[in-house]
């Protein structure tokens, strides 16, 4: 019996161990493509010139400082916003809770808003003040809730801040609606792409203000992966087992809005993924979170970049928002899955 | 994925959820709300841009002379306006209450479903390709749209192997919502006509017309009593499949029967007011919160309440900013938060 059961999880965590690696070759050959995708097509041996170091000037201006960053900042948060949700459901037991639950889209998009509404000019929106204004609002958002849905002596239930993060985001959502009813067109536009998630940050400047978040917080719930399969049976069980729900709980939603939020900074409100990635890799690997989160991490990684190298590529010269396209790519592939399945 | 299901119903330690109903607080709801709502409609028709004495508000109800300006405010645009605000009200809080009946999650309601995405796309679809289109058929379209994404999310939702499960529809309908919504947004940029849809999105009853009326009326009408007839089974689904099964009722007709009437009545509130979205989700809350958990009682409240909010919501987005207009969606949004907050806080579990 004894045996039976460990044979058993040998051949889950073989499988999970598949999984991840034919992503990781996926995500490796996506990187490829994108590599030669966009306005000015850089042939496979330009590529490799270029990256060896002896492509022309220009060749290594667009490839190392537009497309390089951008792939990595798509990389990064894909992995990033994907994690997030699995820590997000699985401490809320809920299959349907995303950062987006937390109110961290909203606020961060509420204040971008607010700044360009009342921005003078119309264009020149300075690039750098929107990331920082982005965390800004999605950090103040996030502590609201925590503030609001925390009660003496019995600390934060998930549930509690899964409704509080609802209300939180429909008030905010309400306010851009009456903002944006009020903005000039263009000023319109440019908020409608922001919000719509392109990824706008090309620049290593971006992928060196994403990097210490994603370096430091994934790895950390990483750590934490029996912490949260101990958290996942429930509440009570939980403390029965020892486990020290409520400050595990706080720790690892504070990681969940860390990585939530330094992403939807760089990316505006790439709404999907944090939905969809830990869906498919529960679907793939199950649900222990050891395999579950790096799985989460690589599938949402590959949803990003996927969506990015489509998004920049299909209606040239003009592109469209990553987080349109996610959208019209993970959507039918979820609706596909959950069609097809079981339980 | 089932452990994910009921989580936010079962507390967190577990308890069974106590069977409560208090049909005083609902009598009394009931009565009191029929007063307050047409004390809203004297206020409302009388309030406004141009302010009208109830005298006159009266001559023009019973005596209306086409003559006189003030009756013809009344008669072709107050009038109207009021009373698609009550039956957008209550057709949102009663669609709302069955579809968190049904599947056993607080959180779920009209938008959850597909039906705003679906209204939204198909709108964006007129708006880009079409404009200028009257709007007649603006409001047909945007019935189509709500059908079909109602239509599909069920559809999608009851192919899988083990039929059509709660998490399932309502995971279903988050994904298709977001795919629609990703559509009409990459539609919206390319044409830049978000402003536009953006005006239909924020949610208003103020130009409703006679005519929407007269073709929504008769099937809200069956559909609310259709809901009426559905409250016992809905109270069963409630307990649980389990249980309602075993107390011998045929879950898959009750569903497909509940799922045909919230089509209906969200997809006429959607199509009159574009996308209100708190009040199919707060009032149900709120009335479970007053009422207990029968649906007998819960169905009727909500449809009180819901007009209630939606016709004194509306009447303060007039009153908010004159002459402006304040969105009607973003003032029930600030009315619903608070509100919504205070019941998080407390953390009521019984569904």
């Amino acid at each position: 019996m004894q045996q039976m059961v460990s044979h058993y999880q040998t051949r889950k965590r073989n499988r999970a161990f598949a999984v991840m690696t034919i992503l990781a070759i996926l995500i490796f050959i996506a990187f490829i493509i994108s590599m030669n995708t966009g306005y000015i097509r850089l042939s496979p041996s330009d590529l490799l010139m270029t990256l060896i170091g002896s492509g022309t000037d220009k060749q290594s201006l667009i490839l190392f400082e537009f497309r390089l960053p951008r792939i990595v900042i798509s990389l990064l948060i894909g992995a990033g916003l994907a994690v997030s949700g699995c820590i997000i459901q699985g401490i809320s037991r809920n299959a349907l809770a995303e950062p987006g639950i937390l109110g961290i889209n909203a606020g961060a998009g509420l204040m971008v808003m607010l700044f360009i509404s009342f921005y003078p000019s119309t264009s020149a929106a300075p690039v750098f003040l929107l990331p920082v204004l982005a965390l800004l609002g999605a950090s103040v958002t996030a502590a609201l809730i925590f503030v609001l849905s925390y009660k003496r002596h019995k600390g934060l239930s998930p549930t509690r801040i899964i409704l509080t993060g609802i209300a939180v985001a429909a008030g905010m959502s309400a306010a851009m609606i009456v903002l944006t009813l009020k903005l000039s067109p263009d000023k319109y536009q440019f908020v409608a792409t922001w919000l719509a998630g392109s990824i706008w940050g090309t620049n290593w400047k971006f992928v060196l203000s994403l990097l210490p978040w994603i370096v430091i917080l994934i790895p950390y719930v990483f750590y934490k992966a029996r912490v949260m399969n101990v958290l996942n049976l429930g509440e009570e069980l939980a403390k029965g087992l020892g486990a020290p729900v409520a400050k595990e709980q706080l720790k690892l939603l504070a990681a969940a809005v860390g990585l939530a939020a330094s992403c939807v900074a760089v990316s505006g409100g790439i709404g999907f993924v944090g939905l969809i990635g830990p869906h498919l890799a529960r679907r793939l690997v199950g649900p222990k979170h050891e395999m579950l989160l790096p799985t989460s991490a690589l599938a949402g990684a590959l949803l990003v970049i996927v969506a990015d190298t489509i998004g920049r590529w299909i209606m040239q010269p003009s592109e469209i928002p990553t987080g349109i396209v996610v959208a019209v790519i993970g959507a039918p592939y979820f609706l596909y899955l959950l069609a097809r399945s079981k339980a | 994925m089932s452990q994910h299901a009921h989580s936010l119903n079962e507390g967190n330690n577990g308890k069974p959820v106590a069977f409560r109903s208090r049909p005083w607080a609902a009598t009394l709801i009931l009565t009191g709300g029929v007063f307050a709502l047409i004390l809203g409609m004297f206020l409302s028709v009388s309030f406004g841009a141009a302010d009208i004495h109830f005298a006159v508000v009266w001559e023009a109800i019973f005596q209306f002379n086409p003559a006189i300006t003030q009756h013809q405010i009344i008669q072709e645009i107050r009038l109207p306006r009021l009373l698609g605000g009550a039956m957008v009200g209550a057709s949102l809080a009663v669609a709302g209450a069955i579809m968190q009946g049904m599947t056993r999650n607080p959180l779920a309601d009209s938008g959850l479903l597909g039906l705003n995405a679906g209204a939204g796309f198909v709108l964006a679809l007129c708006f880009a390709f079409f404009p200028g289109l009257p709007f007649m058929y603006l409001i047909l379209y945007s019935f189509l749209g709500a059908g079909v994404g109602a239509g599909m999310v069920y559809g999608i939702g009851s192919l899988a192997k083990g039929g059509l499960t709660p998490v399932r529809l309502v995971l279903a309908g988050a994904a298709l919502t977001a795919l629609l919504s990703a559509l009409s947004e990459g539609i919206a940029l390319y044409f830049k006509i978000g402003q536009d849809l953006a005006f239909w999105y924020a949610g208003g009853v103020a130009g409703t017309k006679w005519f929407q009326l007269e073709v929504m009326f008769p099937w809200i009408v069956a559909a609310l009593i259709g809901a009426m007839m559905l409250s016992r089974s809905i109270t069963m689904l409630s307990l649980g499949e389990d249980v309602a099964k075993g107390l011998g009722q045929r879950t898959a007709l009750v569903k497909l029967a509940g799922m045909i009437i919230v089509l209906i009545l969200a997809g006429s509130a959607v199509a009159v007011v574009g996308a209100v979205g708190f009040v199919g989700l707060i009032v149900p809350h709120m009335t479970r919160f007053l009422v207990g958990v029968d649906y007998r009682w819960i169905i009727p409240c909500s449809a009180i309440l819901g007009s209630l909010l939606v016709v004194f919501a509306d009447l303060a987005a007039r009153m908010v900013n004159p002459p402006y207009e304040t969105p009607l969606g973003a003032l029930i949004a600030l009315i619903g938060v608070p509100f919504f907050l205070y019941l998080a806080r407390k953390e009521r579990r019984e569904m």
